[in-house]
């Protein structure tokens, strides 16, 4: 049997760009004080959507909000199965996280596991006032019950499909999101 | 990205240079855990840890137990005290009645080398080498080519100078395998009988005297002389030690300013090294015993992932 995979583009450089924006501006308006937030990625990619996030909201607001890192690979309850493991990104918050909103940022909402030890990992250094959930693209197929608070787009898939989100800064390819279809022929 | 996919750490020998950054890597991540107001995450909720220890020890096993405690398993100790070893059970055997009691990681601390290895071959379960003989002891290698990496922000071309009792030494024999995968200069120094040239074959240099290393030295490296391993006398006498090898106020003055000193303990101080020193700025002997907390909570939650590989 050959593998023979489809890849068909859904968001351009442009368009990724104008989500995070879109997104930048929810932000901005659903928080009255922007300088209280804290925005923080899920690595790997949930950290550069973070970063510029982070960018558009100074640039909209004139307010830089502070930027973390929240790592989920300690906190996920699939260790055993996943059998291949890379170096885990430690988790940087740089600020008391007490009483303060925090928007978490992911590049794609599947099942919900990564939010939820993102939640967990979360509860260990300190209490949000609240906790809101960002992410570039939601695929559904939940196994969770958890949903974004804002979304850059929305993409009905099948489970066979698979999303890859590419940045050029960490890639070494222009930005894009593409479906992967895996087919058996 | 390179990928952990290994279920066992028995030695540092084996692994490739990319394999040890991983672990330094992940290392970083899990000193954080320690710093954090609450010390423990789920990683291992569910598995069971014994810690099984052939031989005496103290620190490593209190280390091994934080570590995993500090993943969520469940911990049971074992030391030779109470095991069956001493009733003529083969360790093969007391190794399976581990396994059936559905442990599924062990960490060996033995007093043959390739102890681990035999096990590891054996057993489904995760085995972590925690010392075997005077082969290796991968985890103390790994803490202090963390603790150089994190005070000097490299390994590469620093020179690194490990002294004493080499010949009956496995925190030696995996300080070097891991420092000269990561590119660093390594020189030997102890008497002849205790640093023969046949190390030099592992591509370090050998040095008989400590004066030779002092002034050149980034790093400083004191074992402890392990009276309980040597079987006749390999030096005259601790006054002929400490005069040509211990690191006394004196020879601590010609070092490097900068110069990092580390003894993977226990400390005989007065020995390998002098009072003063030991509790000096230069020292950071128990930072390694803090980063030997975060190197093996990094072992045994990569061992644990890679044990989910399908065979």
């Amino acid at each position: 049997m050959k593998d023979k995979s489809k890849t068909l583009l859904v968001m351009d450089a442009d368009a990724i760009r104008k989500a995070i924006r879109r997104i930048a501006h929810e932000i901005v308006e659903r928080n009255t004080d922007v300088s209280r937030i804290v925005v923080a990625g899920i690595p790997t990619r949930g950290v550069e959507i973070a970063r510029r996030l982070v960018d558009h909201i100074e640039e909209i607001e004139g307010v830089r909000p502070d930027f973390g890192v929240v790592d989920v690979s300690m906190h996920r309850d699939d260790l055993s199965t996943r059998g291949r493991l890379t170096a885990v990104v430690p988790t940087e918050l740089p600020v008391d996280l007490d009483g303060r909103p925090l928007v978490l940022v992911d590049d794609v909402l599947f099942t919900g596991r990564s939010c939820r030890a993102a939640l967990d990992a979360v509860s260990s250094f300190g209490r949000p006032s609240q906790i809101q959930y960002a992410v570039l693209v939601d695929r559904g197929h939940r196994q969770l019950p958890i949903r974004a608070d804002y979304v850059g787009k929305n993409l009905p898939t099948t489970r066979a499909e698979k999303i890859r989100v590419r940045f050029e800064n960490l890639d070494h390819v222009p930005d894009s999101v593409s479906v992967v279809k895996t087919e058996e022929a | 990205m390179s990928a952990w996919t290994r279920k066992d750490l028995l030695g540092l020998e084996e692994l490739s240079a990319e394999e040890i950054r991983l672990i330094l890597d992940t290392t970083r991540a899990f000193k954080g855990v320690g710093q954090r107001s609450l010390k423990k995450v789920p990683a291992l909720r569910g598995k069971t840890l014994i810690n099984f220890f052939v031989e005496p020890s103290t620190r490593t096993r209190t280390s091994f137990e934080l570590a995993a405690l500090r993943l969520s398993a469940d911990v049971v100790n074992l030391s030779v005290g109470a095991s069956s070893l001493q009733k003529g059970e083969t360790l093969k055997d007391t190794a399976l009645n581990l396994q059936a009691l559905q442990a599924d990681i062990i960490v060996l601390r033995h007093s043959s080398a390739g102890a681990s290895r035999f096990l590891s071959e054996r057993l489904e379960a995760s085995i972590i080498n925690a010392g075997d003989g005077a082969h290796e002891h991968p985890t103390q290698g790994l803490l202090d080519t963390f603790t150089i990496l994190e005070k000097r922000g490299k390994i590469e071309g620093l020179k690194v100078a490990i002294v004493g009792d080499i010949l009956f030494s496995r925190v030696a024999r995996s300080n070097i395998h891991a420092l000269i995968k990561l590119g660093a200069e390594v020189t030997l120094v102890g008497p002849t009988t205790l640093v023969p040239r046949v190390f030099e074959k592992l591509g370090v240099r050998v040095a008989h005297t400590l004066d030779a290393v002092l002034e050149t030295a980034d790093v400083i490296n004191l074992l402890r002389i392990q009276h309980e391993r040597q079987r006749k006398e390999y030096f005259p006498g601790l006054g002929e030690y400490i005069a040509l090898f211990g690191l006394t106020k004196a020879r601590a003055a010609r070092l490097k300013p900068d110069c990092l000193i580390m003894h993977p303990g226990p400390v005989n101080r007065g020995v390998e090294i002098d009072s003063d020193v030991a509790d000096g700025a230069r020292s950071v002997i128990l930072e390694q015993v803090t980063n030997g907390l975060a190197v093996r909570m990094a072992v045994l939650y990569l061992c644990a992932g890679g044990a989910g590989l399908p065979s």
